[in-house]
């Protein structure tokens, strides 16, 4: 278990990486640190690691404080980006490393490592350096390092960013199971939103030093607690519609829906609705988004239609089959609906 | 931010260590070059003698060696001397014989080049009394190989001509620098400029001047800067003639061993020494000054330095 | 094209002449140590391998290669150990005035020469009682080199990533540990360099072991030799020439390790 508390750090400069973050991630938990460059996460990664050192807050893993410990005494395992494997060290040597460090003898150290170099499939790879390696193999090294030596978490730096996009899936699979197999808790970093909904059990959205949401895949994806969370989230960016709220109704991009309550006349409203949870209607309707559809964008098994009204975009996601025509008259009816006030996401 | 830009300590040493790990080696250069530097200074202004009462009780004579050394037609020689062998040996001879090989070379591949690339470089890293020797055997007034060659039996090049000897003697020695400098520089010169200047009829001369000349300027005053400040400094020409014959290759690192060292008159070397360092200084700081402006500019081109 | 032919002859004889140049004052040094009765004229030797048994005889030469030895070996060692600590920490830990230092530093290597400096450390070694002693040439030649060695040591380490040093950290190991599994391995081509250029400015130095050392024990090579032929009378060219070829090829068998091992890294000015 790993529990932070009211951690901040200001870099040199006054840019405040961290704003008081106060977290719990469970024992065994896969848990994602998801947002854009520069949003903290990678700094908050490297702090519980403790390569950065904190300004205020506490950290603890497993009930012991370890904010005032060098990295080496925290027992955790890191995976770095560039993976960090020692070039000048072949594959046994590599993963043998953290034992080598913790005076293992060595023959014990060797079966060791050949035993979880086996576990990943790199038994056949064991005196090869690094560059002799492919980005998947490496990339597997640097994970059985970080499993040769116990840690009681992993913490991953985009463990999948330099990885090819086919690879990349068949790796978040891999990466998965071993984390289930081995229930080690596991903290990961990560600017890419399917990655994060693929593999965490639970996500943090960060921005500017500060956790927005923190939720299950399903609590994030359908219920983003802000309008940064809702753009963020989706392979296809949900439609942020300015709304304006009137006699119990809503207005927003020519459509007139029914209002939830709570709401007073003159509110500065988002009618938040993703793409996937559009119908497209070839009628008029007045609960729905009129507009010309000016592009059809093929995802495969679906095809993503944007309509186009007076300069808005809405855009919707039809079955394959069922696309309009370049140019049609089209109606976007909602099917499920996010309204945000002044950017917060309103209960109901 | 995947790599944060506070990689303050990315190794973990903290500053005391950090402090513990540089400190040996700026202990040493303070005790063997700053201090020196410094002392010069004060020994320069005393009348500091190797033996002898002075040498026991050293007075402070303030400016005395330095007005002079200046009215001492050997110190103004050995400053005339000087000159005429940096002109001639690093700015005349290294520069253009480097910037020429450099510029032959270019075009060429194979064993010619390589044969005279690896000859030139020898001259440079050969231990400098082993050059020396092999320069004596070659100048050699009775048997020497260049009055075999030349059918001059006899003729005394060290003795009659003793500047003129040390001054092809430093080209030889040194213009593998130049060349080198000048080969990277011209790697960079876009063949394509060249061609273009060929299309339009360009010579070789109006070539260098128009294309190459503008392109590579740095480097040739980074060379320039660099051999000369060398050059100024060495002691290697006292192997060959130890400054003889009566001084007529005595440029000045060679007058302060003489006057120092062999003739015991420390005071005076050290004011000459002080002055040397005054003149190597205008050398360093154009020469940073260059380097300096060439980062900004580099990092000004790839928009400044990455996050 | 004749335009083109002409030029290409021109440039060729340019070449030959320079080659011509250069070379001359070498074939002596190639010829004479093999040669029966060696002149100082450059002509075909008798060919024989006497001279060298010659020099294995004499009680100067080969100590003097022992004392070129000690102290191009001591001064390698030192500075390379010493640039290499204070490289890395200057690499890796941003103290405050770290440029400002090495900007310094760079400096005074260039301006500080030994021409300029040769009488104050003439004096400072005689009070320290360095005259006549290795350690005084390895400690007065080393902190000349050391500047410019921090300075392309840094360069080596600021190309390497830190996350190498980051991992390492994180599985535990201490500074010292890095230093040595980690970083040292990795600018193993930069120490390399570092050591052969420290060896060779040392190796073929004059000026310093020269006004250092007064006992001929004590000599290296690169004085010894100079004492041989400017002694008055009739030098002797067997032992000259010979001991001269002997005394370069250590010099040019570590340039040639170097470039061909870690390739030619052209640094302005490392070889002074």
């Amino acid at each position: 278990m790993i529990s932070l508390h009211g951690l901040t750090k200001v870099f040199p400069g006054g840019v405040r990486a961290l704003d008081g973050i106060d977290l719990t991630i469970g024992d065994g938990e896969f848990f994602a640190l998801l947002g854009p460059s520069g949003c903290g996460k990678t700094t908050l990664l490297r702090t519980i690691a403790g390569l950065e050192t904190a300004g205020s807050g506490t950290i603890s893993i497993n009930q012991r404080d370890v904010t005032c410990l060098p990295p080496g005494r925290r027992n955790v395992a890191m995976v770095f980006q560039d993976y960090a494997l020692f070039p000048h060290m072949d594959v046994t040597e590599n993963i043998a490393y953290p034992l080598r460090i913790r005076k293992v003898p060595r023959a014990e150290r060797l079966a060791k490592a050949a035993d979880v170099a086996r576990r990943l499939s790199l038994s056949e790879l064991l005196r090869r350096r690094p560059a002799q390696l492919s980005g998947g193999q490496q990339q597997r090294v640097a994970l059985a390092r970080a499993i040769a030596c116990h840690p009681t978490a992993f913490l991953f730096d985009e463990p999948l960013s330099n990885l090819d996009a086919r690879l990349r899936l068949e790796a978040r699979t891999f990466l998965k199971r071993l984390q289930r197999e081995l229930a080690v808790t596991t903290v990961f970093v990560t600017h890419d939103q399917a990655e994060a909904l693929a593999l965490a059990d639970r996500i943090a959205v960060m921005s500017r030093g500060r956790m927005i949401q923190v939720g299950t895949p399903a609590e994030v994806f359908q219920r983003p607690a802000t309008t940064f969370v809702a753009s963020f989230i989706g392979s296809t960016p949900m439609n942020l519609l300015p709304a304006r709220a009137a006699g119990g109704s809503l207005y927003a991009a020519g459509a007139v829906l029914p209002a939830p309550a709570g709401l007073t006349d003159g509110d500065d409203l988002v009618y938040g609705v993703r793409p996937e949870y559009m119908d497209l209607s070839p009628t008029e309707r007045p609960d729905a988004f009129p507009g010309t559809v000016s592009v059809l964008e093929n995802l495969g098994t679906s095809t993503l239609v944007t309509l186009e009204e007076g300069g808005t975009f809405v855009q919707a996601v039809v079955d394959e089959g069922d696309e309009p025509r370049l140019g049609d008259h089209a109606w976007a009816v909602p099917r499920r609906a996010l309204v945000y006030r002044d950017g917060e996401l309103l209960a109901p | 931010m995947a790599r944060p830009m506070s990689a303050v300590d990315a190794a973990g040493l903290g500053r005391g260590r950090a402090v513990g790990f540089v400190l040996p080696a700026l202990v040493l250069i303070g005790v063997f070059l700053v201090f020196p530097a410094l002392w010069t200074i004060y020994l320069g202004l005393t009348d500091y003698r190797l033996t002898g009462l002075a040498a026991a009780n050293p007075q402070v004579v303030g400016l005395d060696n330095y007005t002079d050394a200046l009215r001492d037609p050997r110190f103004l020689g050995s400053l005339w001397l000087t000159v005429g062998y940096v002109g001639g040996s690093a700015v005349l001879g290294q520069a253009v014989l480097g910037f020429a090989l450099a510029w032959v070379l270019r075009t060429r591949t194979g064993r010619l080049r390589r044969l005279v690339e690896g000859v030139v470089l020898l001259s440079w890293i050969l231990p400098s009394t082993v050059v020396g020797f092999l320069w004596f055997a070659l100048l050699d007034r009775d048997d020497g190989t260049l009055n075999a060659l030349l059918n001059t039996p006899g003729f005394a090049w060290l003795l009659d001509h003793p500047l003129l000897s040390i001054i092809v003697f430093n080209v030889w020695r040194g213009t593998a620098f130049s060349m080198m400098l000048y080969s990277a520089a011209l790697e960079n010169v876009p063949p394509s400029h060249l061609e273009t200047a060929r299309l339009a009829g360009a010579s070789v001369f109006q070539q260098l001047r128009d294309v190459v000349l503008p392109l590579i300027r740095r480097h040739v005053l980074t060379n320039l800067l660099l051999i000369s400040l060398w050059t100024f400094n060495d002691f290697t020409p006292f192997v060959l003639t130890g400054g003889g014959p009566e001084g007529r290759s005595e440029i000045l690192p060679i007058y302060v061993y003489n006057v120092a060292l062999r003739g015991g008159e420390l005071g005076a070397g050290a004011a000459v020494s002080f002055l040397i360092l005054l003149i190597n200084l205008a050398f360093a700081l154009v020469y940073l000054r260059l380097l300096r402006d060439r980062r900004r500019r580099e990092a000004a081109l790839t928009g400044g330095p990455p996050a | 094209m004749i335009r083109h032919t002409v030029g290409r002859l021109v440039s060729t004889v340019f070449l030959a002449v320079v080659l011509a140049f250069f070379a001359l004052p070498m074939l002596w040094l190639a010829s004479a140590p093999f040669d029966d009765s060696p002149a100082i004229t450059t002509s075909v030797p008798e060919f024989t391998l006497n001279n060298f048994a010659v020099i294995l005889d004499n009680p100067y030469a080969l100590g003097s290669i022992r004392n070129s030895l000690i102290q191009g070996g001591g001064a390698a060692a030192l500075v390379v150990v010493l640039a290499a600590l204070a490289a890395y920490a200057l690499s890796r830990v941003r103290v405050p005035g770290r440029d400002v230092l090495l900007y310094l530093l760079l400096l005074l290597s260039s301006v500080v020469t030994g021409t300029a400096a040769m009488v104050p450390i003439f004096e400072l070694a005689t009070r320290l009682a360095l005259i006549d002693t290795h350690l005084g040439v390895i400690l007065v030649v080393s902190g000349g080199l050391l500047p410019a060695a921090i300075f392309i040591l840094k360069d080596f380490m600021d190309e390497t990533p830190t996350s190498y040093e980051e991992s390492a950290r994180v599985f535990g190991a201490s500074s010292l540990q890095i230093l040595r599994h980690i970083v040292m391995p990795l600018v193993r081509p930069g120490l390399a360099t570092i050591a052969v250029w420290a060896l060779a400015s040392v190796w073929g130095g004059f000026l310093f072991q020269f006004i250092l050392l007064r006992d001929p024990d004590k000599a290296p090579g690169s004085v010894i030799l100079y004492t041989l032929y400017t002694e008055g009378g009739a030098p002797k060219l067997d032992l000259i020439s010979t001991f001269s070829l002997l005394y370069s090829l250590p010099v040019v068998a570590m340039y040639l390790f170097v470039s061909q091992r870690y390739g030619f890294r052209f640094h302005g000015g490392i070889k002074r």
